[in-house]
């Protein structure tokens, strides 16, 4: 079994065997990080870019460890917004790559589509690190192998994503892989931050957390952007605080085994309460660990890719 | 100088004809039509088998000069029109300058005269710089050789300069062709709001930024007696928005474009850009709506939108490629195979719709081949089938309809009595 593109673009396009392979190879990438030596040699010799048109720290950390710890050569590339504008084409940044003789790309980028149309230039494997507000596959999945290393499986799980579902590609991978898996997926945020169509998706839409809190096993909260408060898709923070916040009275009725999951980076007093982020229930610094385990296993898989590349 | 089109099926709606006729042409006009023109050493065009109709006329294309020759130019454009059967086109005025004053208008004309092979009738700009604050000069643009009155893409928010355009349109009985799109609703926007923007992650347009505008002019129009032309509709709404006015007697007409006919918002998946117009491409249930809208008679006219954009300008990100697809050369056949074909409407009732009907909206003196009429006609073979290929005359290949399937082609265009094009040549 293998994976059947050459590149990761989102979990729409995974079939369930294909993300529990991703998931079944994590597990001895992550029991690597117990040993003193955390790394192994698979990719050695292969060459990782990271090119990053969006500022974050945690999912570039993250990818440029699992490269590291597969011995690969990274090279990070971030590209200001600003000189997006001016600079050249992805295109031409894509042909660039090629001739530098990347074996994989991974891009994060402000805009849907943007992994798709550099896996369509490049031979080597691209990797969505987060494209607009379409996918973020990498996060779906880390997010899947946490909830299956706590349940033992994610079919039947309830998982409520909460916040923003507008114009998170978080919650749309989660919702592809989540679905493919088995779990019953509920959306939960302001009217004007769900939309219409994502019903379509097979999820439930749900406007008050506390009424659905007491059936949930997973509770995946959202970063909210303060920005959207300017383009009238809510009135102010606090008040999204207010209805929306995940608090410890908020999970007043919830089973015992709930976990609470955010992506980061945490507001911490807004979308999640500081005693919420940082009580038993809550898994999110073991998110940060498994994410690292999660795209070592991508890199390896996609690696048996990458080494048919005919230059 | 004389020509005759021999043995063709005559289809000419504007008079009911639909038979077997010989065509004279002589000093750029029909001079004559018969059963049998006994030849006297004219040129000759062997029509047999195929088909004589009026050349065809786009109100609706986008020449790019002035400002942006490397998409498209008068010349190229005319000779894409020309591939497509067209011998006349109206071309939109979101140029670099925009054409909002007599001299822009006078740039086209010459420059059309001079290099164009076929007539371009110009539409000029509502407001100053297509700014939507100040009326342009129109009665000196009309003077000069207007067509209509278009903001094009920048639709005039303002509804009382609005009105103000459709009661001072009056005077010159020019139609105002309005894009109809509230530019807060659609703000952002890069295709058709629904399942499939949900999917990509594409902030979408919903169909009420057009139907709102849709109902503003058209209550405008009432306001005013005033003339509206509604560019290119798309949703089941339009339809319904515009029937409702016609029959309440005002003064509407509208067209649609063969994309919107021929493909939904899924020919968006995988970000294809090419599949990036505005207004977006809807569902499904739109595109059955804008067939019955085009059977019935709602929607007068089809335009092909035409709307050169370079291959480097459309190989970027969704968000950042502009919108647009090139059409003129698609046009017939994605009538012949999607209207014709599917039984939507016969052939005489789409050719109407590419020939009069436009020229009725437009007060032009075209679109049939009545005895001493220009002597525009297009030539067509309606039965082979072939694959769209890249191999466009427009300078851009912009289209989604490369790889499809489609029949028909046109087989030669005269304009003026001049054979334009004969065998793609």
């Amino acid at each position: 079994m293998e994976l059947k593109s050459k590149d990761l673009l989102g979990l729409e396009y995974l079939s369930r065997k294909e993300i529990q392979l991703i998931l079944d190879t994590t597990i001895p990438f992550k029991n690597l990080f117990t040993r003193s030596v955390k790394k192994v040699p698979p990719l050695r010799g292969k060459t990782v870019v990271i090119l990053f048109y969006e500022p974050s720290t945690r999912t570039r950390a993250s990818f440029e460890l699992a490269a590291k710890r597969l011995n690969a050569d990274t090279l990070n590339i971030t590209v200001s917004s600003s000189s997006v504008v001016k600079g050249e084409s992805l295109i031409d940044t894509g042909k660039t790559l090629e001739a530098m003789k990347a074996d994989f790309v991974v891009i994060r980028h402000g805009m849907a589509g943007a992994a798709h149309l550099l896996a369509r230039t490049v031979k080597a494997s691209v990797i969505n690190a987060g494209d607009g507000s379409h996918e973020h596959p990498t996060q779906g999945l880390l997010d899947m192998f946490t909830m299956r290393e706590k349940f033992g499986s994610i079919s039947g799980l309830k998982v409520a994503i909460v916040g923003d579902i507008l114009h998170s590609r978080v919650a749309r991978s989660n919702i592809w892989g989540l679905n493919k898996m088995g779990a019953k997926v509920y959306v939960v945020g302001p009217s004007t931050l769900i939309p219409k169509f994502i019903e379509d998706l097979n999820v439930t839409v749900c406007y008050n957390l506390k009424e659905i809190i007491g059936e949930l096993d997973v509770v995946n909260i959202l970063r909210i952007q303060k920005e959207r408060t300017v383009e009238s898709l809510f009135p102010s923070l606090h008040e999204y605080h207010k209805i929306f916040g995940v608090t410890e009275e908020m999970l007043g009725k919830s089973k015992k085994s709930l976990l609470i999951m955010h992506p980061g980076p945490m507001n911490r007093g807004i979308e999640i309460s500081s005693v919420v982020a940082d009580s038993e229930r809550s898994v999110i610094t073991e998110q940060v660990t498994n994410g690292i385990a999660v795209r070592m296993s991508i890199l390896y898989l996609l690696g048996g890719k990458a080494s048919e590349i005919n230059y | 100088m004389k020509l005759i089109i021999k043995g063709g099926r005559v289809i000419d709606p504007a008079n009911g004809t639909d038979k077997k006729l010989d065509i004279l042409v002589e000093n750029g006009k029909v001079v004559k039509k018969s059963s049998n023109i006994d030849l006297n050493g004219e040129k000759v065009i062997d029509a047999a088998n195929l088909i004589v109709t009026p050349g065809f006329i786009d109100m609706h294309t986008h020449l790019r000069e002035p400002g942006r020759e490397d998409k498209e130019t008068i010349a190229s454009g005319t000779r894409s029109a020309a591939r497509g059967g067209f011998t006349t086109i109206c071309c939109m005025p979101n140029t670099q300058p925009p054409v909002d004053s007599i001299a822009g208008v006078k740039f086209i004309l010459v420059t059309a005269a001079q290099e164009g092979i076929i007539n371009v009738f110009p539409v000029g700009c509502i407001t100053k710089g297509r700014e939507g604050k100040e009326l342009a000069e129109i009665g000196k643009m009309n003077n000069a050789g207007i067509v209509g009155i278009s903001d094009d893409g920048s639709p005039v928010m303002n509804a009382q300069i609005m009105r103000h355009a459709l009661e001072y349109t009056k005077m010159f009985d020019i139609p105002v062709l309005a894009h109809c799109e509230d530019l807060n609703l659609s703000a952002g926007g890069v295709m058709n709001e629904g399942f499939m923007s949900t999917v990509l992650g594409l902030k979408g347009i919903p169909r009420q930024a057009e139907e709102t505008m849709v109902s503003r002019d058209i209550e405008l129009t009432e306001l005013t007696g005033g003339k509206i032309h509604i560019q290119h509709i798309t949703t089941l709404n339009s339809v319904e928005i515009i029937r409702q006015a016609k029959r309440k007697k005002i003064k509407v007409s509208c067209e649609t474009c063969p994309q919107y006919f021929s493909l939904s918002d899924e020919a968006v998946r995988g970000y294809n850009t090419s599949a990036k117009v505005n207004p977006p491409l809807r569902t499904d249930k739109d595109i059955k709506a804008i067939k019955k809208g085009i059977a019935d008679g709602t929607i007068d006219c089809i335009a092909s939108d035409h709307a050169p954009h370079t291959d480097v300008e459309k190989a970027q990100e969704f968000d950042a490629a502009p919108f647009g697809t090139i059409g003129l050369e698609t046009m017939f056949p994605l009538i012949m195979t999607n209207l014709v074909d599917k039984k939507v409407l016969t052939l005489s009732r789409a050719i109407a719709k590419i020939t009069i009907n436009p020229a009725r909206v437009l007060g032009l003196n075209k679109g049939t081949l009545s005895k001493g009429a220009d002597a525009d006609i297009a030539i067509i073979n309606p039965k082979p089938v072939s694959t769209v290929t890249g191999d466009f005359v427009s300078l851009s290949k912009n289209s989604p309809f490369i790889g499809m399937k489609l029949k028909g082609s046109i087989v030669a265009t005269i304009a003026g009595g001049k054979v334009v094009m004969q065998d793609g040549r």
